[in-house]
């Protein structure tokens, strides 16, 4: 710890720190860029992953906190925080150009706080209609119904983007630009589109049937999670986590209560630790199988859908005895989880783990066998490992380019360390080597189920947790390996029952930021297997 | 007359005032003998052929995919033809959250929709803005924009809660006048005039 | 076997009695015309619910089984609701074309559904270039597509019908030399004769490799030429929502729905008749004994269930394979399946030259 220190004041004297959950530097916004770029391209330091941006407001001013990696340095996470008091008109030079990830999430940021970005190629609203009044984020934002009604009518220059450019003097200049080419012919897939996934919209140039560039335009169902949350109280602002990815709706929730846990210094009583984890696994399970169904359909192979949704049916069963709902399980809770296991626990899932390795067989037998699956998917969409670490692309997707970034390895969280279990690795870098992970990472969960099944610990399910839940003032940030890759929760206290700020760093928000890049060259129906192979959720993405 | 659906009785239903009520409105009405018999005919049609327009915005979508999954399996009652175009669908069927982004999308594939056309809110989103009703960008409920004809509650709904409202439109629609009176027709017409789409505002 | 020619002569025999021939002529194709409009629909609504239960029990599901019994009655649901759906009529389309394409579409099936021999003594026309007109007449179908993708004035229903043009225009070769194999081998194009020609015998038996090389290129060509699974790319769902027919609603969607699955029949009635032998009974030289039970069984039973078992199998196609992308199917059709069938053409003439066959 301390000699990142060194190094970073040596580069930068004018930055101070921070101790808490982990390192953070204050780095004042002139200093920012530079120093951003020697972090990233520096060998010994080696920043290469930018694991989360969070835009905030400390009333006397907005900036944002950005998480690095060092995915060479035993993923070491150093934060950065850089603010500006100018409240009318905020700027920071944005570092999109370094870490390609950040070209969406600092147009999140833009959304909520109205903070610009210097040099960033397409300032546009990301989440909300572009006519929208106010920076919903802000502690000063205006809630007022009249300023912002539904309007019914579309949004009108959709092409138009801006972007500000800060030329050799230090100036910084609004440039307009357009998203597309005045003679592109434009072909608008989404928001109400079947293979899609939800409500995503892509705006796709197309030359015949050749993709030239996607426009990924979001937010068709934002729901202001973030917002919503800094108004509720702990244990009220978990239930928002299951109705993001709601495939991933146990693992998201482990990790908000986790992240609270860590803030309040609980110990969790093993038990629960050991109920939590068979839950994320068979999480996993039913996620894993939903996608290789969608996968399916959206190639057109329809009755493989219906297969991996019978099986689906067998872990929705599990849940639904134990959390008494298929789906929007509200099962973990701050300190354990909320209910004991059903009697058929054991039964059911040793019943799952037994029939899952016949059923993978058919479904190779049925679908990925399948010759035109095969051309369908290999050397399509292709991600290499570097666009992987730089897009910050986790989970099955970037696992599928060889990139070994599962932070049930690499940040060892609950009891995971004492698992024996692989960390799925493909290294195709195409949509086939993605659909294989998920697949192979099936037979891995049944593994970790297996191990756990026969023994789980008596003992109470939720540790002693005061009734009113106050954190002290702080900031905390937590990742767990979601079903869809690295979920991460930011929660920053001012001491009160509620959160100052609440921040949800999505997997599949990543992955929504390199359709562009994986689409382009390929065809129309290859932007529907891509966008399959990804498996993005899209309440996850617009939260 | 008395509503019927295959193997569900009478009391089953919860709403039965509802039905009966429109029964009576439109014995007041007096339906002619043939046009009725041809009204039950048409309405047999229309009741056994509900066309899903595909329309998820998040977790309900996924309820409802198991909708039409091997277990549950929609196309028992002939609603498994869901249509991706909303031409050729009969019912939208909202389910999740509607947000201020996605509302001129929803209105206009409403207007897309061939007459004749229902709306389905599921899921406590749609519904009425569910855990989420306190937000700045969303709806509080589709009935804001929309003329919903079943409410179906719950967080997803079940799959079986989705049959049950599924059944309540059928009801529903076997009570309703295709030729003459067309009260559905008007009563659209009313709330298409209470909610002008200039204003737009609740 | 029952010769339906006996009933059509007597019918004919007791008009002629009473009128005027022209007369005759009139009232018998007026008879007809309203036979085979009741046949399509009887068919197609048949072939609706067919695919449904199929694809159900492939599945695991058991399909439509709430509209009468086991379903039986859900097709005729469907029916009367898309009867009365609205037509919407839409700004910025070519409103003559809009309406005309879906005609088109219907008319050429229906007069390729008038070529089949159903039965012995049950075809409508008969004449000396048969399986030429009723490949010509296909063709026609594919400009109602093209049409209905452009005049729709939409960029999905255009992408469709552009994949349709390519690819119809491109298996319509394969498809052609398929077929051309089997007509070098019969030596006739009559629709009669091919049929009579197997009476001592299927084609895909007597014309053995080439034969059934010739079949499985039909059969690929033709999944492709009805736009089904795995080639199902104009109407692509999960690409282009509803393809070509995005923009069309109520009956004129109907058309669509009901020539998509008639097509299904006809193509199956063309490989029936081109290599199962039409009507003809399964007949092994010298077994008469065994000749004679298959001929007990009604030509027109032989004839439905041989096309109904084709399109079991078009159907199996559609709903376990993905599909395919559009260079793909090109590729696949012009770099092997067209070169294949050339070559086919080539063994056939061989085998017919040599006297290689039974």
């Amino acid at each position: 710890m301390s000699d990142i220190k060194d190094i970073i004041s040596r580069i930068c004297p004018e930055v101070t720190f921070e101790e808490g959950d982990c390192l953070l530097v204050n780095v004042p916004e002139p200093k920012w860029y530079s120093l951003a770029k020697t972090l990233k391209e520096d060998p010994t330091l080696n920043f290469d992953l930018l694991s989360a941006v969070v835009g905030m407001d400390w009333k006397e001013s907005l900036g944002v906190v950005y998480y690095l990696t060092s995915t060479s340095r035993q993923w070491e996470v150093v934060a950065f925080k850089v603010s500006v008091a100018d409240r009318e008109n905020p700027m920071i030079h944005s570092v999109s150009d370094l870490w390609h990830v950040a070209n969406f999430q600092e147009r999140e940021v833009y959304d909520f706080y109205g903070i610009k970005f210097i040099n960033h190629p397409d300032m546009r609203r990301f989440f909300l209609r572009n006519d929208w009044v106010g920076f919903p984020l802000r502690k000063d934002y205006d809630a007022n119904p009249e300023l912002n009604p539904i309007r019914l009518e579309d949004e009108v220059n959709e092409d138009d983007t801006v972007s500000y450019v800060e030329d050799e003097k230090g100036k910084v200049k609004k440039v307009p630009g357009k998203v597309f080419e005045a003679d592109d012919y434009v072909v608008n897939i989404g928001p109400q589109h079947p293979s899609t996934h939800g409500v995503m919209r892509f705006r796709a140039a197309v030359d015949g049937e050749t993709v030239k560039k996607v426009d990924v335009v979001s937010g068709y169902i934002h729901r202001g999670i973030e917002k919503l949350s800094e108004g509720l109280t702990y244990p009220q602002i978990l239930h928002f986590t299951d109705r993001m990815d709601y495939m991933s709706a146990h693992q998201n929730r482990h990790c908000l209560c986790a992240c609270i846990e860590k803030a309040m210094g609980l110990e969790i009583p093993r038990r629960a630790q050991v109920i939590r984890v068979m839950m994320d696994e068979l999480m996993r399970i039913s996620s894993h199988l939903l996608s290789f169904g969608c996968t399916a359909m959206d190639l057109g192979a329809t009755t493989a859908f219906f297969y991996g949704f019978r099986e689906r049916e067998m872990v929705l069963d599990i849940f639904e005895k134990t959390c008494g709902a298929r789906m929007s399980m509200n099962y973990n809770v701050i300190g354990g989880v909320i209910a004991d296991l059903h009697p058929d626990f054991q039964k059911d899932v040793k019943a799952l783990i037994e029939i899952m390795p016949s059923r993978l067989k058919e479904y190779h037998k049925v679908f990925t066998g399948n010759v035109i699956a095969q051309n369908r998917l290999r050397k399509v969409g292709h991600l290499s490992k570097e666009d992987a670490v730089n897009y910050a692309i986790t989970g099955p997707s970037g696992r599928g380019s060889g990139w070994s970034c599962d932070c049930r390895k690499v940040h060892p969280y609950s009891i995971y360390s004492e698992l024996d279990f692989e960390e799925v690795l493909e290294y195709g870098c195409d949509s086939f080597s993605r659909y294989m992970v998920r697949m192979r990472e099936i037979e891995q969960s049944c593994k970790i189920l297996a191990q756990l099944v026969d023994n789980i610990p008596d003992g109470p399910i939720r540790a002693q947790v005061p009734k009113i839940i106050k954190l002290p003032a702080g900031r905390w940030y937590n990742q767990v390996e979601a079903s869809r890759g690295t979920f991460g929760v930011y929660i920053e206290s001012d001491g009160q029952k509620n959160p100052y700020r609440v921040h949800f760093q999505s997997p599949c928000f990543n992955l929504v930021g390199v359709m562009d890049l994986t689409c382009a060259g390929y065809m129309i129906a290859d932007l529907i297997t891509i966008g399959a192979a990804l498996d993005f959720v899209i309440p996850d993405i617009d939260r | 007359m008395d509503v019927k659906i295959k193997s569900m009785k009478h009391e089953d239903f919860k709403d039965n005032e509802y039905i009966e009520n429109l029964v009576e409105e439109l014995n007041a009405t007096g339906a002619n003998v043939v046009v009725g018999k041809l009204d039950q005919l048409i309405n047999w049609g229309i009741s056994n052929s509900l066309w899903p327009l595909c329309f998820g915005t998040s977790c309900c979508a996924i309820e409802f995919m198991s909708l039409g999954a091997a277990r549950y399996d929609m196309a028992r009652f002939g609603f498994e033809v869901a249509r991706n175009s909303p031409r050729q669908a009969d019912y939208i069927m909202v389910q999740g959250t509607i947000v201020h982004r996605m509302a001129p999308v929803l209105r206009r594939l409403y207007e897309q929709l061939a007459e004749p056309k229902y709306v389905i809110a599921a899921g406590g989103c749609a519904v009425s803005g569910g855990p989420f009703k306190n937000s700045y960008c969303v709806l509080p409920g589709v009935d804001k924009i929309l003329p919903v004809d079943v409410y179906i509650p719950g967080c997803p709904p079940r799959p079986e809660a989705m049959f049950y409202g599924l059944m309540q439109l059928q009801r529903k629609i076997k009570v309703q006048r295709f030729f003459g009176g067309v009260n559905r027709k008007e009563k659209i017409k009313d709330f298409f005039n209470s909610h002008p789409e200039e204003q737009g505002r609740y | 076997m029952f010769d339906f020619g006996i009933w059509t002569s007597w019918f004919n025999n007791l008009l002629t009695g009473c009128m005027p021939d022209w007369a005759a002529t009139i009232i018998e194709c007026v008879v007809i015309a309203v036979l085979v409009l009741l046949a399509y629909t009887v068919l197609a609504l048949f072939y609706i619910l067919y695919e449904r239960k199929l694809c159900a029990w492939f599945q695991c599901r058991l399909g439509p089984m709430r509209v009468g019994k086991w379903g039986l009655l859900q097709v005729f649901a469907d029916m009367f609701k898309i009867l009365i759906k609205e037509l919407i009529s839409l700004k910025g389309t070519d409103k003559f074309l809009f309406k005309l394409a879906p005609y088109l579409v219907i008319t050429s099936s229906v007069i390729m559904l008038a070529c089949l021999p159903w039965g012995r003594g049950l075809q409508i026309i008969n004449f000396n270039i048969g399986i030429f007109f009723v490949l010509a007449v296909s063709s026609v179908g594919v400009l109602g597509i093209l049409l209905a993708g452009w005049s729709s004035n939409n960029k999905y229903t255009l992408i469709g019908a552009m994949r349709s043009g390519a690819q119809m225009v491109s298996y319509e070769l394969s498809l052609g030399l398929a077929i051309i194999t089997i007509v070098l081998f019969a030596g006739t194009m009559n629709i009669n004769e091919l049929v009579w020609a197997q009476n001592d015998g299927w084609f895909i038996f007597k014309g053995h490799i080439p034969a059934i090389i010739a079949f499985i290129i039909y059969v690929i060509a033709a999944t492709a030429e009805t736009n089904r699974g795995p080639f199902d790319l104009p109407e692509a769902e999960h690409e282009l929502t509803a393809g070509y027919h995005t923009e069309y609603s109520g009956i004129h969607f109907g058309f669509f729905y009901l020539a998509e699955y008639l097509n299904l029949f006809i193509v199956s009635g063309i490989a029936t008749l081109m290599f199962l032998g039409g009507w003809m009974p399964l007949h092994v030289p010298g077994w008469d004994g065994f000749n004679a039970v298959m001929d007990w069984i009604p030509s027109v039973v032989w004839f439905v269930g041989k096309a109904f078992f084709i399109s079991y199998v078009i159907i199996w196609f559609k709903w376990t394979f993905p599909r395919v992308r559009i260079d793909q199917m090109l590729a696949f059709e012009w770099k092997y399946l067209m070169p294949f069938a050339l070559a086919n053409l080539v063994l056939m003439a061989i085998f017919v030259a040599l006297g290689w066959h039974f």
